[in-house]
C-alpha cells in the first residue's frame, strides 16, 4: 500500500502530539515513547485498523528507544509513518531509526538551543531596554520564537511524510545546514544592544552607576569563562547574591 | 501579599501557573512560556505588577542565557522559578530596595531545586515505562498513549510541588530580608543587575567567541547600544 496524502485531521492530531513528544522523556528510552505516540494517529491507517498485528507490531517498534532534537523529531516522526505505511520491511525501517537520530539531535541542538532562543531572547531584552512594556516585550519574544519553533514542527512532519525513507537529503536545506552561521551574528549584535541597554533599564535613571555596572560585569565575566571548566556561571552568581544579601542584611 | 504568608487565595493561582511553566519546560509544549522573560512578567502580573515581574524576568534572563536546555543534560528548571520570582518582587513594598536581589536570589535557588526535580521526574518516568513494558513491547496503544498522560502529569504535580514549596519557603524570608536590608534602592539593583550581567556576558562568549562575523555583529551592536543610551 502506498499513500502520497496523509488525511488533514491526522495530520492535525499528529502536530498536536509533536507538542508533547518529550511528555515520557526518561534516561532509558528517552523520546522513544513520544515517538509511538505522535505516529499512533498514521497508525490507524494501517489496513484493519488498530486490532490488527501489523499495527500492534508498527507501534511497539516506533515505541522503542530514540533520541532526536524534539522539534526536529517531527522530520523523524513524518518519515517513519510513511514507511510503516508503505510496507517497508522492520529492518529497513530500524536502520533508518537509527541512522536518522544522531544527525536530527546535532542540527537542532545547534539551530535552535543555541541559535534561535538565544537570538529571539536578546532580541525580547532589546525592546526591553528600549522601554517596551510587558505586552511588547512577550509579543516580540513568543512571537519571534514560536514563529521559527511552530515552522519547524510543520516543515518536519510534511517534509519528513514526502520524502519517507529518502529524507536524509532534507537535512542538507540551506536553513538546517547555514542557519546556525547566520543565526550566530544576529544574536551577537542583538547581545551587543540588548544588555547594556537592559542593564540601564533595570539600573534605573541616572548613569553614575552605570559605569560601575559595565565594568564589573566584564571583570566578572572574564572570570566567568577562565573557571568555565571547573564551575558554571548561574552557580558562581547565586553565591555572590547570597553573600551580597548577608552583607546588606547583618551589617 | 506583603505578608510573611501568602494566603492561599493568593498561592493558588501562582502554584497553577508554575505548573503549567514548569510543564513547558520540557514536556509540552515547549513554546518557552517558561523562560524567565515571560514566567516571571505572568507571576508579577498574577501579583498585580507585570512590570516588576518583566524587571526581574529580564535579569533572570540574562542569567539564563548560560544555561540552554541541551538533550539530557541537567539544567535549572527556570518556569515555576521565575514565576515565583516575578511574584515575590511584585509583591514587596516600594522602594523594594533589595527586593531585586532577594527575588534572583529566590528564583536562581529553586530554578537549582527545580532541575535536580526533573532528574527525579525521568527516573520516575523511566520506572512507569518499565513497569509498562511488556504492553509497550506487544504495541499496546493504551499502554503508550496512558504512559505519555501519567509521565505529563507527573510533571505537571512536579512543577506545582516546586512552585509552592518555593513560595512558602521565600516569602517570609523575603519579608524578614526586606525588613533587616540596609543597602541603598540603586546600589542594590546594581549590584543584582552586574552579576547578572557577569553571566550573560561570559554566555555571549561563549555562544560567539567561535564565529568571526559574530564578534564583529557583538562590537557593532555593543556600539550601537551605547549610542542609543547616550542619545536617551
Amino acid at each position: 500500500m502506498s499513500r502520497t496524502r496523509l488525511p488533514a485531521l491526522t495530520q492535525l492530531n499528529m502536530l498536536l502530539r509533536l507538542l508533547a513528544i518529550q511528555g515520557s522523556w526518561n534516561y532509558e528510552t528517552l523520546l522513544g515513547n513520544g515517538i509511538g505516540f505522535c505516529i499512533e494517529p498514521a497508525l490507524r491507517l494501517l489496513p484493519g485498523g488498530i486490532h490488527t498485528p501489523q499495527f500492534k507490531e508498527a507501534l511497539a517498534r516506533e515505541s522503542r528507544y530514540f533520541n532526536a532534537h524534539p522539534y526536529l523529531a517531527s522530520v523523524a516522526v513524518g518519515a517513519l509513518a510513511r514507511a510503516e505505511l508503505d510496507g517497508e520491511t522492520a529492518a529497513k525501517i530500524e536502520r533508518f531509526r537509527t541512522a536518522l537520530a544522531g544527525p536530527l539531535g546535532s542540527v537542532g541542538d545547534r539551530l535552535i538551543w543555541a541559535g534561535w532562543l538565544p537570538f529571539c531572547s536578546l532580541a525580547g531584552l532589546v525592546v526591553f531596554g528600549v522601554g517596551g512594556g510587558p505586552l511588547a516585550v512577550l509579543a516580540t519574544f513568543l512571537g519571534l520564537y514560536n514563529a521559527g519553533h511552530f515552522a519547524i514542527r510543520i516543515w518536519g512532519l510534511r517534509t519528513g511524510w514526502n520524502r519517507g525513507l529518502d529524507v536524509a537529503k532534507a537535512l542538507a536545506n540551506p536553513v538546517l545546514r547555514r542557519g546556525p552561521q547566520v543565526i550566530a551574528p544576529m544574536a551577537a549584535l542583538a547581545a551587543g544592544i540588548g544588555v547594556p541597554l537592559a542593564l540601564l533599564h533595570i539600573i534605573g535613571p541616572g548613569r553614575a552607576l552605570f559605569g560601575i555596572v559595565l565594568i564589573s560585569a566584564t571583570l566578572g565575566a572574564v572570570l566567568i569563562v577562565r573557571l568555565q571548566s571547573r564551575v558554571e556561571g548561574w552557580r558562581l552568581a547565586l553565591g555572590v547574591y547570597a553573600a551580597v544579601v548577608l552583607f546588606s542584611v547583618l551589617r | 501579599m506583603t505578608e510573611s504568608v501568602w494566603p492561599l487565595l493568593h498561592l493558588l493561582p501562582l502554584a497553577l501557573l508554575g505548573a503549567v511553566l514548569g510543564l513547558d519546560t520540557v514536556s509540552f509544549p515547549q513554546a518557552m512560556l517558561s523562560r524567565p522573560l515571560v514566567a516571571a512578567t505572568l507571576g508579577g502580573a498574577l501579583a498585580g505588577s507585570p512590570g516588576g515581574g518583566l524587571l526581574v524576568g529580564a535579569a533572570l534572563e540574562l542569567i539564563a542565557l548560560e544555561t540552554l536546555p541541551f538533550g539530557a543534560s541537567r539544567y535549572p528548571e527556570w518556569g515555576s522559578a521565575s514565576a515565583v520570582g516575578g511574584a515575590l518582587f511584585a509583591s514587596s513594598p516600594e522602594p523594594r530596595a533589595g527586593a531585586l536581589s532577594l527575588a534572583v536570589i529566590a528564583a536562581v535557588t529553586t530554578a537549582w531545586a527545580g532541575g535536580w526535580s526533573m532528574v527525579k521526574l525521568r527516573q520516575l518516568n523511566a520506572r512507569l515505562a518499565a513497569r509498562s513494558r511488556g504492553a509497550l513491547d506487544v504495541g499496546s496503544r493504551g499502554a503508550v498513549i496512558g504512559l505519555q498522560l501519567k509521565c505529563m502529569t507527573a510533571d505537571l504535580v512536579r512543577g506545582l510541588l516546586v512552585t509552592v514549596a518555593a513560595a512558602a519557603l521565600f516569602a517570609p524570608l523575603t519579608s524578614a530580608s526586606l525588613a533587616h536590608w540596609s543597602l541603598d534602592a540603586r546600589t542594590s539593583r546594581a549590584t543584582a543587575v552586574a552579576i547578572a550581567a557577569a553571566v550573560a556576558g561570559a554566555a555571549a562568549w561563549k555562544l560567539f567567541h567561535g564565529s568571526s562575523p559574530a564578534r564583529w555583529a557583538f562590537l557593532t551592536g555593543l556600539v550601537a547600544g551605547l549610542t542609543v543610551m547616550a542619545a536617551a
